[in-house]
This record gives structure tokens, C-alpha cells and sequence, in this order.
């Protein structure tokens, strides 16, 4: 078949518009809207005793002010809390505008809307605020003090205790003939899309409805909470998310306070009212993530085998848990990785700071678990003097043990069943592609150029595409166009191409007939998001199945005209045709004017449907029991649990004793995600994956001071990985489908970032001999370390000597 | 030299004209309006895109009189009298009623140096300027590469098909030369 176009790089077709600056991107939209503005927080923790927006008032273009004293009904409460958790059980969340207190530096306490956004920024910018101090919990060992706390009537600032555990750890670590205990932190980064949020919205006060754009990553959820919070019939509101430029997780939280006080503002004014989030908003009011401290003990034989672990996080939630404690439970139960842990126990306390709100980044907490289960691994090798890719090797989840169960709850509520993989195919090849067993002349090379050099790895499992469900709607027109729809949105990966190459693939037609939308409510109104590496499984799934429903349809229909049997026919480039019999065919699009019976002929195609053209029985109804006009079909995939996709990477750092400067001069990727739609895209998601594994382990972090005021909140002062900082990535790949859906996918989009922190400080302390307990690592720290006397050295450095 | 020239007020106006993609367009604005917001909302050229609004990102870059700017750091009457081109001025007329891509723009949808596309338009106009400044009859160097690709911030690719895309143009500009 000509069509077949799964798993080709086919170009993607929402590039067009983007290259071409025809992009649609929330502030490219509503031209003349009027503007908001807020007043946010100066303060990490504060009462709020007065507002004073009388000097606003002169402002010429000022058309509106509200403080939380306009806000009415359920606008009033708290945000919602989006995911509870039995577990959860001090839960938190702010207001749309702050209502007497504010818990971190940004949170919005006035909005003002004016003429455009220079205007509203002035009158904001007159409103006097006055705020009471109150004592500022920052960083997970202050909020354990709890000298302080963040909210109130949760002194001791745990807002949740996260408890998994697949046997008595106890004994089993008693029994363990090593055991090793060690401390470990990992550090805040943030998505940072080069797109921040966004709203705009319109209020047709004759019609009664609301139409909102929003740059995110769930708009059908975000027109559910509009509905809720602003008393609407859900009917009334159509929630689009327009082209998303980068989400990695930041745009799944929601409603941003702003995503309901700009339709709020636009239904009070009946006018346009649109907010575009600036690079200081997004730093300091939307989300970051990773902050950690994890205390782990293992137990292990002589060979290295890991026979128990004990692991306790603390998790900075930042100031409010909207998203429960979803990352969290990805830490603690991703953190098992490929390996066959006998017993296990993880206690994950969530607690409170003041700080911007903690929730999924690319990962979502993956690479966090990755870094402990890692890191183990390299101590174990350490401990034992044996290679840290055998260590690794006799732990080993083996391709005879699928399905795999580690009796562990998944962030689905679902059981933690590994689904396919093939581990130590993955790390073969790892070694195979990076030269792990040459890195003895690696080293050597770098001595000589008075370099260090070490390498590193960190394999992993990831749980992606994880439920309740994606539905998908393929429609075919008379035209031969063939529409599809999915609720879910994308920020970036393509879906337009994809999901196309999977309907092309399942109909049998080219794939220049197919369009694909996403994320539009008007379109397709049930979904759950864009997150977890879910779209290509869930919404992939989804259309297919759609597609097949279509399928099913159009060759009973072109059986009935072609008076063939249905089992004889096929579909290919949009003809229903008889298997081996030419001529014996039907356009598909005619095949859609007459599944559709009509009554007038609005065209010249449409005459062939109508009641006196079509030949039909007197004895049946034009549109048969249980049938339905039109060439279309929804369906909906509604996976048993989580597919689980796989990898590993491999790092070679170089690093200057002179400056202490750390390069990564290779890097290689082995990655596993089951059977692959569009190879290109998944190999660019695997490199903007490492960009970001690279940015989180040297150079990003949030520096908060102990005022709780983000010092680095801006692109001068955060550091994200331009061209120059990103390795060349070696890429292999290797393909075990998952047998739990029916195209056999697993998910790629968050895999390429999930090793890179655990990778490199394995990499970092290869080349150092020094333990690295605390990620990110600037040249800075290391130098500090290096000269730090007491700083403890690995066994592999004191052996050899080398390096000093 | 030193000139002595009233404070204006955040209020006052002027009138920019500028040629825009080879179209001459004129607006009268605040004085402190930012050629990024000139030419997304004062022109409707919504193709340039702020990142940051700090001149570290790179995704507003336009060209003025050919050399890449940082649209967010400038203000709208500072290019009064200029040559302007956005990403959307990058392709040609073809002389038959359609448009010719850039070699770069070309480049980008061949290589997948795009995801969201966000970035892509700074990224687009900087690299068209760079390999315009070149003698497109030389082989591009990775030195080249780098420089063209170093000043701009992606978050979805890591950069490599980017670079690749740059490569493409160049060898496609190459061949155009001979």
C-alpha cells in the first residue's frame, strides 16, 4: 500500500504556517483587546492590610481594577485542588487574587485592565499595596525545621506523606550483607517555554457564551473549571488552545489564577480582555520543579545484587498543591527504574516553603528517582570495586520476567506492571555506542592534555501514557478531506503530523487529505491533557480506533454500491476498491456524500445522495437501525494501565583543573519506546530532552535567597543551555512494543531528559573522585569541593590514586 | 557630542514610517513603544515573537538595513527610515502569484529544526541575515554553524537539527551560487 505511513519521518505539516510566521500563539490573537496587568506579591510571605488603587485612577486608558473584594461566588474560594490524594492531607491552594496573606514573591494580589499593556502596567505599577512580614520558609531543610511555617494551621509545613513499601524493609536491610546509607539533593529548574502563559478572552453577551484562547496544555479541563468558577452551563464556554509555543508541563496546571480573572474581566466589561504572561511573570508565578532530599540506605550482596531500599524524600512543594502530589508519587514509584528491587520502601514528605508552586517539569519527578536509584547503583560499584555497568547489569529486570510487577501504586492509582522492555538489550548497546570499555583510553587522552575525564551512565523506565482516557474523531467530507479530532493540545510535538500519519495508515488514503485539530473544545470536548508522554499512546490510540470505525463503515457502505463482498474490498490513496479486481472501485469521498441521504442537492456530488438518485429498499429506512448519517466515527482508547517505555544514556565529561570547567564532549542515547510513528520527531524529542538533562545537571537552578525572593529570575541570570552548551547526541534506538494497546506505542516525549542529571554526576565523579551528594553542579562548586579537605573521596579515586 | 533634547513624556507621540518587507508602512505611537510591539500590534506582523522582552532569547530578532536586531531592545522610532524585515518578508515573490521559502525556512521544515516554532522566527531571520553576509559560494565552516545558531534560545530542540538546518541553507545557497 502506497499510504502505509507508520513509522516514516514524514516532514511535519504544522510547519508551514510556523516558518513562515503564520503561527497562531495566544498573543498573536485578539488584536485591540484590551490589557491585564497584575500587582503581585513583592513578598515571600505577608499579610496583605491595605490595597490602595486610588493613584491608578488618574491613568487615561485604565478601564478596570479588581482586588479579591471583587471577587464573588466561587472565585472567592481557593483554586481548586486538581488531584486528591487520600495521602494529601493538608492540602493548599491560593485564590485567583491574594485573599489576606500571600505565601510566595509573584502571587497576584491586584489585576488591572486598561487600554493595552503599557497603560495597565502604569496604573498597576501607582497601586500601593501595603504588606506585614511574616517569617519565610525556604529550601526542604528549613521547611523540615519548621521554625516557621508557611500556612498557619500546618506548623509542621508537611502537606503530605507519601508512603509506598513491597515488604518489610527492615529485616531485609538487617539481612543484607552491605549496606550503605547516604544524603543526596537535587535542585529547582523550570520548564522556561519560550512562550509563558497566556489568555484571552471574548464574552458574546447576545449569545450568552464564552470564548476563551488559552496557552495550554488541558483546555478541555480549563473550560470545565471556567464553567465552575464562573457559574457558567459548561455549553456556554469553548476553551481553544491555539498554537502552544512550549509547555514541558508547566501549561497542565490549571486554572491559573489568570485563566479565570481575564474571562471574569471580559464578561464584567463585555469586552476582549487578553493577558500574555512576561518572562518575570512566568519565573515567579508559574511552576518549577525537582527541588529534593533524599536519604537512601541499601542493602546488597557480595555480587552487587540489591536484596532491600530504603528510601526517604523530602519534596519542595513550594507554597500550594494544586497538582496533589502527583510528582511525588512519580518519584517514588519511577525510582525502581529496570531494576528488580526484592524489597522496597519509599516515604516521600511533601512539604510547604515559599516559594513559587512545585508541579510536573518534563519528568515530572522521573528524573528525581532516576538520580537516587543511580546514584545507588554507583555507590554499590563504588563500595564493591566492581564496573558500574555490571553493577547495573545483575540488577536487571530480564526480558523473561514481563510482565513485571513491583506491587507498586502508579500516579494513575494503577499498579505499577511493566508492560515490555528489554533491559540489558539497552545497556549492550549503551556501552556498545558510547565505548564505555575504552574509557581507560579516554582518559589517558584527556591526562595528557591535562584534562580529567570521566564517564558516567543512569538508565530508566518511564510510565507513559497513563489514563483515563483520549477520544478521537475522524470525519470523512465529500470533498475527501478527512477531519480528525482530538481533545488533547500540543505544545510542539507534531501531533498534526503524527496523528495524520495514523489516520493515513488506518484509512488508506494520502495523507495531504487529512487535518488534524487539537486541543479545541468546539471540536472535541472530552480529554484529559497533554502530560506523562501520553499523547501518541492515548490520543494515537484514540484516532485510530476512530479511524477504524470509519474504515468499518466506508466498506460496508461501498459494498452496498460496488455489490461486492465486504471482506474484498480495501482502501488505498481514498479508493474503496475490490482486492485484485481494477475498475471495481469507489472514490472514498463519494463514499461519504452517500452515507449521508439527503433531500436537496446543495452540489454536484450531493445529487448522487439525494432521495430520488439513490437505489435503495423500499422495505428499510435510508438510514438503517443503529446507523447514522455521515462518513464519521469517535472513539475513545481507555488504557488497563500505563505502557512503560525505557532507555539509557551515557555521558563523557571532560573538565579543566585549571577553571574547573565541565564539558560534556559525549553523549550517547539508547532509547526504547515500543513501536515509533514518526522516527524524526521522536529523535528531536530525545534531543530537546538532552538539551534540558544537560541545562537541569550544570547550569539551571532557582537561586532563592532566605527571603524567599528568586534572585536569578530572568534569562541574564537563569541559565538555559544555548547551542553552545549541548552535547553532539549518538542515538540508538531499540524497538519492544507494548502489548497493551492496539498500535503497539509506547511514550517518547518526556524520555530524553529523565537520565541527564544522574548520568552526568556519575560522569563528573569518574573524573574527580570526589562524591557528588548535590545537583546541579556549577564549575564553582566543584572547585569548592575539590578543595573542600574533608569532602568524601570514592573508593575507585583512593585505589588508584588518581586523580589527587 | 553632547545634545541637549527634551525629556519626552511616556505619552507623547511620533509618527514611524519604515519599509516593512519592501512594503512602506507608517504608524503614529507612543514614543516608548518597542518595535517588537510596533510591528505585532501597531502593524499586525504578529510573526516576530518576545520570549523575554530582555534581549537575551532572540526570538523577536528582525533585520534593520539587513543586520539582526533584538526587536524587544529597540524602540519603534529608532528605525524611523529603515529597511525592516520580519520572518514573514523572508520568502520571495516567485513572480507567479506565490512565494518562494528562504533556503533557511526550506532548511528548518527539511531538517525538523522546529517544534513548538516559537523561536523559530528569531532563529530564522538571524541565521537568513548571517548566511546573507556570507560568500555563499564558500563551504560553511562548524565555526559558522555555531556563531549562526549561538545567540538564540530554544527549549524544544537542542539545537543539533538546528544546526543541521543551518548546514542545509548553506549547501542549498552554495549550489544557488554556482
Amino acid at each position: 500500500m502506497t499510504t502505509k505511513l507508520f513509522g516514516e519521518p514524514v516532514r511535519r505539516r504544522e510547519d508551514a504556517r510556523l516558518i513562515t510566521g503564520r503561527g497562531r500563539y495566544l498573543d498573536d490573537i485578539g488584536a485591540g483587546a484590551l490589557a491585564a496587568a497584575f500587582v503581585r506579591s513583592p513578598h515571600a510571605h505577608a499579610r496583605v492590610l491595605d490595597v490602595d488603587v486610588e493613584a491608578a485612577l488618574d491613568v487615561e486608558g485604565l478601564v478596570a481594577v479588581y482586588t479579591y473584594e471583587d471577587l464573588t461566588g466561587p472565585m472567592a474560594e481557593p483554586l481548586p485542588v486538581l488531584i486528591p490524594h487520600p495521602q494529601l492531607h493538608a492540602p493548599r491552594t491560593g485564590y485567583p487574587l491574594a485573599n489576606g496573606v500571600v505565601n510566595h514573591v509573584g502571587e497576584p494580589v491586584v489585576m488591572v485592565v486598561a487600554t493595552d499593556r503599557y497603560v495597565a502596567e502604569d496604573a498597576a505599577e501607582r497601586i500601593v499595596v501595603t504588606y506585614e512580614e511574616l517569617p519565610v520558609v525556604v529550601g526542604v531543610d528549613a521547611a523540615r525545621e519548621a521554625r516557621a511555617a508557611v500556612h498557619e494551621d500546618v506548623p509542621d509545613n508537611v502537606a503530605a506523606r507519601h508512603h509506598q513499601e513491597t515488604g518489610d524493609v527492615e529485616p531485609a536491610l538487617a539481612a543484607a550483607p552491605h549496606t550503605l546509607s547516604f544524603t543526596q539533593y537535587i535542585e529547582r529548574s523550570a520548564c522556561m517555554p519560550l512562550e509563558g502563559k497566556g489568555v484571552h478572552a471574548r464574552w458574546d453577551a447576545d449569545d450568552a457564551s464564552l470564548r476563551v484562547y488559552s496557552s495550554t496544555q488541558a483546555s478541555t479541563s480549563v473550560r470545565a473549571a471556567i464553567a465552575a468558577k464562573l457559574e457558567l452551563s459548561l455549553d456556554r464556554v469553548e476553551v481553544i488552545a491555539p498554537d502552544v509555543g512550549g509547555g514541558f508541563g508547566v501549561k497542565i496546571v490549571h486554572p491559573w489564577p489568570e485563566e479565570l480573572l481575564v474571562p471574569m474581566a471580559a464578561i464584567r466589561l463585555g469586552r476582549e480582555v487578553k493577558w500574555a504572561e512576561d518572562r518575570r511573570e512566568h519565573f515567579i508565578s508559574s511552576a518549577h520543579e525537582r527541588q529534593q532530599r533524599q536519604e537512601i540506605t541499601v542493602g546488597y550482596d557480595d555480587d552487587g545484587r540489591i536484596t532491600a531500599l530504603d528510601v526517604h524524600v523530602w519534596h519542595d512543594n513550594g507554597a500550594y498543591t494544586p497538582y496533589g502530589i502527583i510528582v511525588p508519587i512519580v518519584t517514588a514509584t519511577q525510582l525502581v527504574g529496570p531494576y528488580a528491587i526484592p524489597v522496597y520502601r519509599v516515604v516521600v514528605e511533601s512539604v510547604f516553603t515559599n516559594t513559587v508552586i512545585v508541579t510536573p517539569y518534563r519528568g515530572a519527578g522521573r528524573p528525581q528517582g532516576c538520580y537516587a536509584m543511580e546514584r545507588t547503583m554507583d555507590r554499590i560499584a563504588d563500595d564493591l570495586g566492581l564496573d558500574r555497568a555490571e553493577v547495573r547489569r545483575r540488577n536487571l529486570i530480564t526480558p523473561d520476567q514481563f510482565p513485571y510487577d513491583h506491587h507498586l501504586t502508579f500516579q494513575d492509582g494503577r499498579p505499577v506492571i511493566y508492560d515490555s522492555g528489554d533491559y540489558p538489550g539497552l545497556l549492550d548497546k549503551l556501552v556498545a555506542l558510547v565505548g564505555w570499555d575504552e574509557a581507560g583510553a579516554l582518559r589517558a587522552d584527556a591526562r595528557s592534555r591535562g584534562k580529567m575525564l570521566g564517564v558516567g551512565m543512569a538508565l530508566y523506565v518511564e510510565g507513559t501514557g497513563p489514563g483515563p482516557y483520549e477520544g478521537g474523531h475522524v470525519q470523512v467530507l465529500g470533498s475527501g478531506k478527512v477531519l480528525v479530532s482530538t481533545g488533547l493540545t500540543s505544545q510542539g510535538q507534531g501531533h498534526e503530523t503524527v496523528f495524520a500519519q495514523i489516520v493515513a495508515s488506518e484509512l488508506g488514503v494520502p495523507i495531504e487529505d487529512v487535518e488534524v485539530h487539537t486541543g479545541d473544545t468546539r471540536r472535541f470536548g472530552y480529554a484529559v491533557g497533554t502530560f506523562a508522554s501520553r499523547a501518541a499512546v492515548m490520543s494515537g490510540n484514540a484516532v485510530a480506533l476512530a479511524a477504524r470505525g470509519v474504515r468499518e463503515k466506508a466498506i460496508r457502505i461501498a459494498a452496498d454500491v460496488l455489490e461486492a463482498n465486504p471482506e474484498d474490498l480495501e482502501i488505498d490513496e481514498g479508493l474503496v476498491q475490490v482486492r485484485g479486481t481494477p475498475g471495481a472501485s469507489i472514490p472514498l469521498r463519494t463514499v461519504a456524500v452517500l452515507s449521508n441521504p439527503l433531500r436537496y442537492a446543495f452540489d454536484e456530488a450531493a445529487k448522487q445522495a439525494t432521495q430520488f438518485a439513490k437505489a435503495g429498499s423500499d422495505d428499510k429506512p435510508p438510514v438503517a437501525e443503529g446507523d447514522a448519517p455521515g462518513l464519521e466515527h469517535r472513539d475513545y482508547y481507555s488504557p488497563i494501565r500505563s505502557t512503560f517505555a525505557s532507555g539509557a544514556h551515557a555521558a563523557v565529561v571532560e573538565i579543566d583543573p585549571a577553571t574547573w570547567e565541565i564539558d560534556v564532549v559525549r553523549y550517547a542515547v539508547v532509547h526504547d519506546c515500543g513501536n515509533v510513528v514518526n522516527p524524526m520527531i521522536v529523535e528531536g524529542q530525545v534531543h530537546g530532552g538532552v538539551a534540558q538533562g544537560v541545562g537541569g545537571a550544570l547550569y539551571e537552578r532557582m537561586a532563592y535567597d532566605a527571603d524567599g525572593q528568586l534572585q536569578n529570575a530572568s534569562f541574564m541570570d537563569f541559565l538555559m543551555p544555548y547551542a553552545s552548551e549541548v552535547p553532539d547526541i549518538a542515538i540508538d534506538h531499540q524497538e519492544t512494543p507494548s502489548p497493551l494497546n492496539p498500535l503497539g506505542i509506547k511514550g517518547a516525549g518526556e524520555a530524553g531528559v529523565i537520565p541527564g542529571t544522574a548520568a552526568i554526576a556519575s560522569a563528573i565523579e569518574d573524573a574527580v573522585g570526589r562524591r557528588i551528594t548535590s545537583m546541579p553542579i556549577s564549575p564553582t562548586e566543584l572547585y569548592d569541593l575539590m578543595r573542600n579537605e574533608t569532602a568524601e573521596r570514592t573508593q575507585a579515586s583512593l585505589q588508584t590514586g588518581v586523580p589527587a | 557630542m553632547t545634545t541637549s533634547i527634551d525629556p519626552p513624556q511616556v505619552d507623547s507621540e511620533r509618527t514611524v514610517s519604515v519599509t516593512v518587507n519592501g512594503v512602506h508602512r507608517e504608524a503614529t505611537v507612543p514614543v516608548r513603544r518597542v518595535l517588537s510591539d510596533f510591528l505585532r500590534d501597531d502593524l499586525g506582523l504578529t510573526g516576530t515573537h518576545v520570549g523575554c522582552a530582555h534581549g537575551v532569547c532572540g526570538s523577536c530578532t528582525v533585520m534593520v538595513d539587513g543586520d539582526p536586531v533584538r526587536s524587544c531592545l529597540v524602540l519603534a522610532v529608532q528605525v524611523q527610515g529603515a529597511q525592516v524585515t520580519t520572518v514573514e518578508g523572508l520568502a520571495r515573490d516567485d513572480h507567479q502569484g506565490g512565494q518562494v521559502l528562504h533556503p533557511v525556512q526550506e532548511a528548518f521544515r527539511e531538517c525538523h529544526a522546529l517544534q513548538c516554532g516559537f523561536c523559530t522566527p528569531g532563529f530564522l531571520v538571524t541565521i537568513a541575515a548571517g548566511l546573507e553576509a556570507r560568500d555563499a559560494a564558500e563551504e560553511i565552516t562548524e565555526e559558522e554553524v555555531d556563531e549562526l545558531v549561538g545567540g538564540n534560545l530554544c527549549r524544544c530542540t537542542g539545537y543539533a537539527n538546528i544546526k543541521k538546518a543551518v548546514r542545509h541553507a548553506a549547501a542549498t545557497m552554495r549550489e544557488d551560487a554556482r
